[in-house]
Formats: C-alpha cells, sequence, structure tokens
C-alpha cells in the first residue's frame, strides 16, 4: 500500500524518534511510505485553544499535500492529530474555508489513520515481528480512546510482541492532565491530574508507559523525569519497531 | 438615486441571565485555593468514585442503554426546535386544570414574581425542594430580603444552607463535607438540637429529620423546581430519594414551582425515556425512590393553589446558537461532573456558578455570557477543561460538551479583539503555513538545545509556560528534525533496508501461498 506518512509537527520537531519508528515500521512490513515535503502541522492547537481563522491555510495545506488519490491511507503517530483531521478540518472548511477546501478535506478524512488504526483495521495485521523485553504498561490518550475509539487495538498490538511484560494501568482511562493549552492555562489542576496519573504508573513498576500520542507522552514523560521516578515514556511506534536484529536500546531512566 | 443603509446591523439579541451565573474569580484563581483543600479533594474524589461505579452498574446492565440515550437526545433536541409552541400548551392545559402560569424574563423577575405570591398568601415561610431554577435566580436571598424564610429542605440542601455555604455539585450539594463538618454544623445551627448528637449517618439524619418534620407540618407555602413539565398534559415532575420532595408537594396550600423553559417535554409518553435516563445517570440507582407528578389543582387533595413560573433568564439567548443551544438538553443529571477530572481535583465552586462541571462549563458562558462583566471570569469557564471527552461519553442524552467547548472558546477569541495569545497563534500559524520557514525554525529550535541541562532537558521555562514547568521537566529539541533525518545518508540508507526487508518478507509471503 501507498502510505503518506504525516510526521506532526510535535513529532517532526520535538520527538522524531517515534516518526521514525513509524516509517521504519511501516516499511519493513512491505509499505510504501511517502513523505509529502511541505507538511507541516494539522492546527489541533490553534482549534483547541479557540483560534479558527488562523488554522485556515494549515488545514489547506494539509489536504493539498495528502490529497493525491495516489496516496491510498494517511497515517500519524497521534491520537489526537488524527482525531483533528477527522473531527475539526470540516468544522473549519465549512465555518472559514471555501468549495474546494471542503471537498478537499472530506477526501482526506476518509482516509486518515492513527498508528493502530492503520495496522489493524487496514493492513490487518497485529504480529508486525516486534521484540521488546521490557516491562511496559499503556496509557490510552483520550483523543485515541474516546474521539477515535481505538479500543483495544494498542492493546492487541503490544500483546503480540515477542517477550514483553505487558502490566495492566490502573484508571488508564482518566485523563493525564495535558489538554494541550489546558496545561499552560490550568496548570495546577493538570498537575493534580498528572500526580495522579504518574501515581498509577507507578505503581505498575513499568519501565516504559507507553501511548500512541507524543504530546500525552511529553506531559507524562516530563513529570516522571522530574521526579526521577526511573520510569520512562516510549510511543508506541517505538515498541513496535523495536526488532530482534535492531531491537531499542531502552537506557536506565533517571532515579 | 441611491441609499446607502449602512452596515447591517446585528439581529437583535435575547438579554443575559441574572443570578448566581457569575463568580468573581476566574477558574484558574478559584481552583488555586480549592486545590490546596484536602479534605475536599479527598471527599470528592471517593465521592464521585463511588457514583461512578454505580453509575456504570446501571447503565451497563441495560441492553438498551444506547438507544434511550438516542432517544432522550432526539426529544430534546426536537423539544428545542419547536420550544415556543410546546411551552404555550404548556400554559394551556396548567391554566385549564386550575393552575396559574407566570413568564418571567429573567431571574429578578422570577424572584419577584415568588416574592409576590408568597406575600399574598400571608406566611412569612416557605418549605422548598431543591431547586437549580431557584438557585439560579438567588430566590432565597431575595426573600431573606423581604423577610420571608425560605427553609431548604433536602438534607444536602439543609448543610448547605445551615452552613452559609454554597453548593458545589447539582445533586449531591455537599459533597464537599464530611460527617464531622456536619455535626457541628448541626449543633451550631439547629434550634435545641441533642448537643450529645454524634457523627454516625443515622443520627445524623435523624436530627435533620425532627428539624424539618415541623417545617413540614406548619408551613403553608412551598416553592419547587421540577424536573420535566409535560406540554400535552400540563403535568409537572419532581423526582427525588428523600421524600421531603412529596411533603413539600403535596401538605401545603399555596406550591409555587419555577421550572427553566427547556425542562418541557412534548408527551406525557416521553417520559419512559426520561424516568430510566435520569436515576441511572444520576444517582446510580435503577429508580429513584420518589416520582411525584401533578397536574394543575386536584380539589380536596394537595394544594389548591398551584403557580408555574416559567424562567428563561438567557435561555431564549442560548437557544439562539445553534451550538451551543444543545446544552439546554441537559436534563441535570450530574454524570459529566461525577466523571470529570477537573471537577474532581478542582471542585465545584472553581466554576463560580450554580451550575458547576463541564456542563457549567458550557451553560454559564451562553446564560450569562462570556464578556458580561469586566474581566468577565466566565471567559475562563470553556478552558478549564482537558477535552478529554469523558462527559460526552456519560451525558444520558448525548451533549457532545468537548465539542460546544471548542466552539465557546472560538466565540471568545472572536470578542476578545487582539491579545498577546492571538498574536502569538497568528504568528504561529504563519510559520506553519510556510514549510520553508517552517523548517528554519526547526533549525532555529535544534539550537535550543545549547539552554537544556546535561541530561538534554529544560527544567525551568519562562511565563506563560511556567506553571508548565513547575513539575515537569521538557526535553530539549533533538540534533536533528524527523525531516532532515530522512533527507539524510542515514535515514535514506534505513529506509532502504527496511523496504529491503519489506520486501523480502512480501516474497516469503508469496512462497506461503
Ligand atoms: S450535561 Fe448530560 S451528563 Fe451533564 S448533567 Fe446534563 S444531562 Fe447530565
Amino acid at each position: 500500500m501507498r502510505i503518506g506518512l504525516f510526521a506532526t509537527c510535535l513529532g517532526d520537531t520535538l520527538f522524531p524518534e517515534a516518526v521514525r519508528s513509524t516509517a521504519v515500521l511501516l516499511a519493513r512490513l512491505g509499505h510504501e511510505v511517502v513523505f509529502p515535503p511541505d507538511q507541516t502541522c494539522c492546527g489541533q492547537m490553534h482549534v483547541n485553544t479557540g483560534y479558527q481563522r488562523e488554522p485556515v491555510p494549515l488545514v489547506r495545506n494539509f489536504a493539498e499535500q495528502f490529497g493525491d488519490a495516489s496516496i491510498e491511507a494517511v497515517v500519524m503517530p497521534s491520537g489526537s492529530c488524527a482525531g483533528s483531521v477527522r473531527h475539526q478540518h470540516e468544522i473549519i472548511a465549512a465555518r472559514y474555508g471555501d468549495a474546494a477546501l471542503r471537498s478537499g478535506v472530506a477526501t482526506v478524512k476518509a482516509k486518515t489513520y492513527e498508528l493502530s488504526e492503520l495496522l489493524v483495521d487496514v493492513l490487518g495485521v497485529t504480529q508486525v515481528g516486534a521484540y521488546f523485553p521490557h516491562r511496559v504498561t499503556y496509557h490510552p490518550t483520550c483523543h485515541s480512546l474516546r474521539m477515535l475509539r481505538v479500543g483495544e487495538k494498542p492493546l492487541k498490538l503490544l500483546r503480540a510482541v515477542e517477550a514483553i511484560d505487558l502490566v495492566e494501568l490502573p484508571e488508564a482511562d482518566s485523563c493525564c492532565g495535558f489538554g494541550g493549552t489546558f496545561a499552560v492555562k490550568n496548570a495546577e489542576t493538570s498537575t493534580a491530574m498528572l500526580q495522579d496519573k504518574m501515581r498509577n504508573v507507578c505503581g505498575t513498576g513499568a519501565d516504559v508507559c507507553t501511548a500512541g500520542d507524543s504530546s500525552c507522552l511529553m506531559h507524562i514523560g516530563g513529570g516522571l523525569s522530574r521526579i526521577r521516578s526511573g520510569t520512562r515514556t516510549l510511543h508506541l511506534a517505538q515498541i513496535l519497531g523495536s526488532t530482534r536484529t535492531t531491537p531499542y536500546p531502552l537506557t536506565e531512566a533517571a532515579r | 438615486m441611491s441609499t446607502f443603509l449602512g452596515m447591517p446591523a446585528p439581529p437583535p439579541r435575547s438579554p443575559y441571565g441574572t443570578g448566581n451565573l457569575r463568580g468573581d474569580r476566574t477558574f484558574p484563581a478559584a481552583a488555586h485555593d480549592e486545590l490546596r483543600n484536602g479534605q475536599l479533594r479527598r471527599n470528592l474524589g471517593k465521592a464521585t468514585r463511588t457514583i461512578r461505579g454505580k453509575r456504570l452498574h446501571v447503565t451497563g446492565e441495560l441492553p438498551d442503554w444506547e438507544a434511550l440515550r438516542d432517544a432522550g437526545s432526539a426529544i430534546k433536541t426536537d423539544t428545542m426546535n419547536r420550544l415556543p409552541e410546546l411551552l404555550e400548551q404548556l400554559e394551556r392545559n396548567v391554566t385549564e386544570r386550575g393552575g396559574t402560569v407566570h413568564w418571567a424574563r429573567d431571574g429578578d423577575e422570577a424572584n419577584e414574581i415568588v416574592a409576590r405570591l408568597v406575600r399574598a398568601t400571608g406566611s412569612s415561610d416557605v418549605i422548598k425542594v431543591k431547586s437549580m431554577a431557584t438557585q439560579e435566580t438567588g430566590l432565597n436571598e431575595h426573600l431573606e430580603s423581604l423577610g420571608i424564610t425560605p427553609h431548604e429542605t433536602d438534607l444536602a440542601e439543609l448543610i448547605v444552607q445551615l452552613a452559609h455555604d454554597r453548593p458545589s455539585h447539582i445533586l449531591v450539594p455537599a459533597i464537599h463535607r464530611n460527617r464531622d463538618e456536619i455535626r457541628q454544623i448541626f449543633l451550631d445551627e439547629i434550634p435545641g438540637v441533642d448537643p450529645r448528637l454524634d457523627n454516625v449517618p443515622a443520627h445524623l439524619a435523624a436530627a435533620a429529620r425532627a428539624y424539618l418534620r415541623e417545617k413540614f407540618m406548619t408551613t403553608r407555602v412551598a416553592v419547587s423546581g421540577a424536573n420535566f413539565g409535560i406540554a400535552e398534559t400540563g403535568t409537572l415532575s419532581v423526582v427525588e430519594s428523600e421524600g421531603n420532595g412529596r411533603m413539600c408537594l403535596t401538605l401545603p396550600d399555596t406550591l409555587i414551582t419555577v421550572m427553566g423553559i427547556e425542562k418541557v417535554l412534548p408527551r406525557y409518553q416521553d417520559l419512559e425515556v426520561f424516568l430510566q435516563l435520569l436515576p441511572r445517570s444520576s444517582t446510580g440507582e435503577r429508580m429513584n425512590p420518589y416520582t411525584s407528578l401533578w397536574t394543575g389543582v386536584t380539589p380536596g387533595d394537595g394544594p389548591q393553589d398551584f403557580h408555574l413560573v416559567l424562567l428563561d433568564n438567557g435561555r431564549t439567548a442560548a437557544l439562539a446558537d445553534t451550538i451551543g443551544r444543545a446544552a439546554l438538553n441537559c436534563i441535570r443529571c450530574s454524570a459529566c461532573l461525577n466523571v470529570c477530572p477537573v471537577y474532581e481535583r478542582a471542585g465545584g465552586h472553581a466554576y463560580g456558578s450554580t451550575y458547576p462541571g463541564p456542563i457549567g462549563a458550557v451553560l454559564t458562558p451562553q446564560l450569562a455570557g462570556m464578556h458580561a462583566a469586566k474581566d468577565d471570569p466566565n471567559s475562563s469557564l470553556p478552558y478549564a477543561s482537558s477535552l478529554c471527552g469523558a462527559c460526552f461519553d456519560a451525558c444520558p442524552v448525548k451533549i457532545d460538551i468537548p465539542s460546544m467547548l471548542v466552539e465557546l472558546r472560538h466565540q471568545n477569541t472572536e470578542q476578545s479583539g487582539t491579545t498577546a495569545e492571538k498574536l502569538a497563534m497568528k504568528a504561529a500559524a504563519a510559520v506553519m503555513g510556510r514549510p520553508k520557514l517552517y523548517t528554519a525554525a526547526q533549525k532555529a529550535a535544534a539550537l535550543g538545545r545549547v539552554v537544556g541541562g546535561r541530561d538534554g532537558t529544560l527544567s525551568h521555562l519562562p511565563a506563560p509556560f511556567s506553571g508548565w514547568s513547575d513539575s515537569r521537566d521538557t526535553p530539549a529539541p533533538p540534533k536533528r528534525s524527523f525531516r532532515a533525518w530522512l533527507a539524510s545518508a542515514e535515514g535514506a540508507a534505513t529506509m532502504r533496508a527496511a523496504a529491503e526487508e519489506g520486501a523480502r518478507h512480501g516474497d516469503d509471503h508469496q512462497e506461503e501461498k
């Protein structure tokens, strides 16, 4: 399959390893990965903070970059960006766009997937040949869970990983407190939520807390690093991208 | 000849509501104090967790729960689409059955109507059934200012009233109090209470019961809210757990019901849906203990003088908003509060309004506006959410609260003029809208590595990010962006090797077949 990879601005700039793992994983599974070079950002942060006029060019650019009919599916290693493309772009296009934008947005929306959806639903694989001999707990990020309804898909993929010690995260479905600019505007409430999430993560004794969204992982990981918990965060793609021949070199997190 | 018609004037807009729909501080400022109240956080955490578990149990056992939610949502949407005609139908039927209907444009008008009706009875006291609408209008304060004493009869409302406190939860107004505090409140405030009263819940309830029983037997006027008003029959309904409502609705001579206009339902049959949705979503019970239904006046049975006050107070303004009007579908079950991670930490008072939690964050700004007061605290409410979506999943009438929050944030930025944030957002969009500029900015960000600590993390960020960095490290930008890696020789080689492995993998598959 010819798959368009959207790196997301956060992934491209701050967490390139997760995007790299996604690209390599899909290529390893026999798919052609294309990276439209002029892609930037989906505009989610703008929309979620209340700005809908400003991201119009971003929405347009996204639709143009991935609109090409030869791209059969668009994937991104982020539940919230996929949620933005699927749920918010049409709102922006309807309100501040033109007919061309509306139709462009509808076209890409229909073929946009978050990583676990693409693997399980579109490509029909749960066994991706990964090897990860560490204790892992999975945080289902809110947008993956409740906006995209990815459900058990990421867990199915993780269960199929060789040598993994997957432990259940208590109160997994409660929000980590990130919420984009929420963590800045309501930093104290966000911190109170983060503390409870970290307590649950640390209680599992996991080496790694994983999720399908680098933004939530930046939040949880930033907190775990500050308290020197010994648990580190890795994107789901990085675990799925770890193999026996090229295992992920897990270094000890600071304690 | 040409005529200059000028700018088209905006259509006339219904006025915002009055009353308890605005705090005196922004959400983050109020939450700052509440978050430091360990007792509050423990009580809230425990109570909301318990109710959450009960709710999931009784909603999970119904095979048609999702269909019920759809039905509830559809009935409410239909109701809002023809609210005026349904209200007139309700008025006709209530009047026909011997009741009197009053229309109140805002909270002040509702309070005046109720006060006038109470005065006409000559009573200096009223007993009250827990009611959000009269709390919204500040009826108790108004009556007190006129020398009329309102007595709350719901146990939790009574605790709040005796403590000169404000409710913090729609359904469990005293959720922020524990039994030791309640014991002390009773000892201080109930005249003639046994000074040996301990903190055993049954004993506390008995003390309240003895006090309330006397009020029920002697007070001739009651004020209630309503959960539902049926247009087709003129029937009003109150759903409750303690039986205090039944007392208030049946014993007095005069009953005054204040009902928000959005509480109307078209048909009697619609109760089938809502009497299943409401108790299961609110208290996690299959059926609430008391459901009272009354239609006008029944000679020789119950109050002989019945008044229905229909309260607008900003609801017509909310109805005018095509996205926001869904907030009027709310049946006040409080499920969204109980699942909300923000409410659970910050508590109900932080919202500053009669309506706390997720529904409060969307309803309050619509009823009372976000820019109707100086530095309006209501403009902070749509941001009091991480948009986690738990409220949408829990709502029995499927109100998409996260999308409404995003919409209200947009309305807020549209009304706010030029702010530093807007300029920053414009600048960010300008960079991200131009791929070359974006790539250059990424390179500049990578230079930011030099400000990183030795372990590659940033532990202090300047305002407005200092709240973030108080408890979170931020990774310094990596040497190379993804796109730079992909364009590098290393990236190309890695992708080529992976593709070759993929091709082999594909061949293996071919051979297996
Ligand atoms: S918004 Fe929905 S969940 Fe919240 S109180 Fe209203 S009906 Fe209940």
